[in-house]
């Protein structure tokens, strides 16, 4: 089977184990409608808190409230839709623990696909709506000279953020492998990465910028081409073209990411554990 | 006395049992930092921004945010304790076998959750909080009183932030789901908490109301107590009522139900 | 013996193992942060053949090398050494192709889902599997007959019983047309009933369309009311290969006295027939005649020895392989 015809085969089966859990889910409506409105608030919350501080404050880090909505809207909206394709990795370790994991190892279709479509629940579309209108608003209020480049950008930072975003979670998915009950250390990546980008890099420290500029590259999610479209200053030098770098980034991200599972998924058939 | 030890046997068991959770406490204390680190930052721009807000300085402000990655897991804040595993009985009926046992059901709760929040604080809080404390300015007192009044108001908040989270796990016996009550403690949890921000840098109004809310006994008086913001005696009398009264709410409420289950057969 | 009635691979398997062995390396925790590092030989050089349509029992102790063994068929575990086909194909680098040739049940893990009727299942494999709409309509209709699943369809699985969800998991594992059914303890848990369902339905699987069976089990009668050929595995290594028969004559004509003792001590002096047939530290197996009464040796047994507890077997699989053990021991001596 070819490098495409595997992936063809692993949307299809992602398409079809996801419409169960759709099904599954509908079976306690209340529940479902419950926990869309409760994902919608909890997810707004961060907001609500950056609201807060700025009924006390003007600016943050020299950023205004719009531009920090911007920042804000990028990172959510781009979580929200990694977190709704492959948000259930988490439960992977669970899986391997009481040995459903083989179950999805017997069946013709790309394990990572089934992994990903594991849990999926549409009540995660609460938190894309958040930070979609949240990311609406910011667009309409934030002060920038809109010229071609920028606004193309920020479809471009919405969907290789989520791509960023998604390579975590199937890093993530990988590391349970080898450390199943330690699922929560993902957390500090996905949540904490969301949170992070939610704030302007001048507000923390340059180490923690560089890492995440140079080592886990989450600052190309919104950071760096953000800054260019705001028309502020990066904290540390970066190349004129970084700001449009963040597909290249998604890339190579999605392929380290891909390469972790497979080294992960081969160490899971070798060791069985 | 017999039932003293009883208690006391329940609360071991809920350390213990939280303390066989080996690699899942380590990823916690990672997160935890992780998230304190990310806050602090935040915090001190804040700060920065406008000192004293809230009667805060910066070092005051950091070491609210270690303390409340501290005692996030303690105090359960976003729910994953007792009540937990008493929504999932109740949901099963399991519960039946709970009310036959010849001890009080809310204390019997009461007395697990704590001996998960004392593993929780010692494998899960003390790490991050050490972490911020080596690494930021940090305002902890010196003098060994603050540090004694802490460990009551700590002991008060667990209290409360049982009761809190009893009473809303025994709605499940009218709901039979516990999905959105899980997502309500969650939101108030984070929320009225002061996660997100201290509650005496909320503005205005809801300030006011925030501070007064039976969740503000969880992490705003703590650390008010721990930086010597507060009087501990009004901070004590805060938390103890409170949780006598959500206690005594839980009461009312678990004979409420108990009824129902004997009614309904189970 | 069927052995070679079905030829397929290129010398007369449809499952082949040659010398096939699994190690594992385990970390044993020693202490708070000590850990030992140690492997285990799950499964050690195992060989056999199984030909097209043969229904065998593959049975043993747990943690004997069952499940791993099935792992590696099923392409889910890598073999560490040996070769291994199944109907040509090596498992661990075709999964996905072989997936469409095998079907398997694991008995305590359903494959179901379990908010939803059972026929949305059903329609699962048939799109994930692509099989052709007339002949899932075609197998549904047989599968749904035979395993008299008609009510169930519409019925959210979560409510149905053990038995009724096993011979839903088994209908799942066959809509797809599979060459081979690989089956984990299908009657475990379940009550006489649904088991005698189950094996019916499992003799008519084969016996009707030729599918390969390869069944593990802890209940002896699964076999003898299924299987012509059995292999007996045990600490990774296989005991035995054959006809029923000969495990059958073994296994039934004596109970086993299991005993626990203080301590490690030399086999206990039985009075004969009884006889000691393993020791396994301060455990001793002890084989006496089914028809006699335990009570007399008990009797001896706790006078003479340190007793800690003890209980008494029935004729079943440990049985069977205590007394190979006693066997091989016996020629081993003559």
């Amino acid at each position: 089977m070819g490098e495409r015809s595997a992936l063809l085969e692993g949307l299809r089966a992602y398409r079809l184990i996801a419409g169960m859990w759709m099904r599954s889910s509908m079976t306690y409506r209340t529940s479902f409608v419950v926990t869309v409105v409760g994902n919608l608030l909890v997810t707004g919350l961060d907001f609500v808190g950056i609201l807060l501080m700025f009924s006390q404050v003007d600016s943050l880090g020299g950023w205004s409230l719009p531009e920090i909505a911007f920042l804000y809207g990028l990172s959510v909206t781009a979580f929200g839709i990694a977190d709704l394709v492959l948000g259930s990795m988490d439960v992977l370790g669970a899986r391997m623990r009481d040995g459903s994991f083989d179950i999805l190892l017997v069946r013709p279709a790309p394990v990572l696909a089934q992994v990903g479509a594991d849990r999926f629940a549409l009540r995660r579309l609460g938190r894309i709506t958040q930070g979609a209108v949240v990311l609406g608003w910011a667009l309409v209020s934030v002060d920038v000279d809109w010229s071609a480049p920028k606004a193309l950008l920020v479809p471009v930072m919405v969907v290789s953020g989520a791509a960023i975003f998604s390579a975590v979670f199937v890093a993530g998915a990988a590391f349970q492998i080898f450390a199943q009950d330690a699922a929560e250390v993902q957390n500090a990546f996905t949540y904490g990465g969301t949170t992070l980008l939610q704030y302007p890099p001048s507000v923390f420290g340059k180490d923690l910028v560089r890492g995440v500029t140079f080592m886990l590259p989450l600052a190309f999610v919104n950071w760096v081409p953000a800054a260019y479209v705001l028309g502020r200053p990066y904290p540390i030098e970066l190349p004129r073209w970084a700001v449009f770098a963040s597909p290249l980034v998604a890339v190579a991200c999605c392929v380290l990411a891909g390469m972790a599972w497979r080294v992960g998924l081969r160490s899971y058939r070798s060791t069985g554990s | 006395m017999g039932s003293g030890r009883l208690y006391l046997a329940v609360a071991a068991g809920g350390f213990r049992r939280y303390a066989t959770y080996r690699a899942a406490t380590v990823a916690g204390v990672f997160t935890n930092t992780a998230f304190g680190v990310i806050l602090v930052y935040t915090y001190l721009a804040l700060w920065d921004e406008k000192p004293h807000l809230g009667g805060y300085d910066q070092a005051q402000a950091v070491t609210y945010v270690w303390l409340g990655q501290c005692l996030y897991a303690t105090l359960a804040i976003q729910g994953g304790g007792a009540e937990k595993d008493l929504m999932e009985r109740i949901r099963t009926g399991e519960i039946a076998v709970d009310l036959y046992r010849p001890a009080d059901l809310q204390l019997w709760w009461l007395a697990g959750d704590v001996g998960r929040a004392l593993f929780q604080m010692l494998g899960r809080g003390v790490v991050p909080f050490t972490f911020g404390a080596v690494f930021f300015p940090m305002a902890l007192p010196t003098s060994v009183t603050p540090w004694a009044a802490f460990v009551v108001t700590l002991l008060l908040a667990a209290v409360v932030s049982f009761a809190l989270r009893y009473l809303v796990a025994l709605s499940v016996f009218w709901l039979m789901d516990g999905m959105g009550v899980n997502q309500v403690l969650m939101i108030t949890g984070i929320f009225f908490s002061g996660m997100v921000l201290p509650l005496n840098a909320f503005p205005g109004l809801l300030g006011d109301i925030v501070r007064v809310l039976p969740w503000a006994a969880q992490i705003q008086m703590p650390a008010d107590v721990l930086m010597g913001e507060t009087d501990p005696l009004g901070a004590f009398a805060f938390q103890a009522a409170w949780a006598v009264a959500l206690l005594a709410a839980g009461r009312l409420l678990q004979s409420a139900a108990t009824r129902r289950v004997v009614v309904q057969g189970g | 013996m069927t052995a070679l009635d079905g030829v397929d691979g290129a010398d007369g398997g449809f499952i082949e193992l040659d010398g096939v062995e699994k190690v594992f390396d385990v970390r044993k925790k020693t202490g708070f942060m000590k850990r030992e590092r140690r492997q285990v030989r799950a499964v050690d050089s195992i060989s056999f053949r199984v030909g097209r349509g043969e229904m065998v029992g593959y049975i043993g102790p747990n943690g004997a090398g069952k499940s791993t063994t099935i792992k590696m068929l099923t392409g889910i575990l890598t073999p560490s050494a040996g070769r291994l086909r199944v109907a040509g194909i090596d498992p661990s680098r075709e999964r996905t192709r072989l997936a469409h040739r095998i079907g398997v049940v694991f008995g305590q893990r359903t494959t179901l889902w379990w908010d939803l009727p059972l026929v949305d299942s059903y329609r699962l494999m048939h799109r994930m599997y692509r099989i052709p709409d007339a002949r899932y309509r075609e197998n549904l209709g047989r599968l749904v007959e035979l395993l008299d699943l008609g009510d169930l369809l519409d019925v959210p699985v979560r409510q149905l019983s053990l038995g009724q969800r096993m011979r839903g998991d088994i209908a799942a594992a066959l809509l797809h047309d599979p060459e081979v059914l690989y089956l984990d303890e299908p009657t475990i848990g379940l009550d006489v009933v649904s088991k005698s369902k189950v094996r019916e339905f499992l003799r008519e699987l084969n016996t009707e369309r030729g599918t390969t069976v390869l069944l593990t089990t802890h209940d002896l009668q699964d076999i003898e009311q299924l299987c012509k050929r059995v292999m007996v595995i045990d600490h990774g290594s296989l005991m035995y290969d054959g006809p029923l028969a000969g495990l059958h004559e073994a296994g039934e004509s004596e109970r086993t006295l299991v005993v626990d003792l203080e301590r490690e001590l030399p086999p206990i002096d039985a009075p004969a027939p009884a006889r000691v047939v393993r020791v396994d530290g301060p455990r001793q197996w002890l084989a006496f005649p089914a028809a006699q009464s335990a009570a007399p040796l008990v009797a001896r047994i706790a006078a003479e020895y340190p007793l800690v507890d003890l209980s008494v077997r029935e004729p079943d699989i440990e049985a069977v392989i205590a007394k190979m053990y006693a066997e091989q021991a016996e020629r081993a001596i003559s």
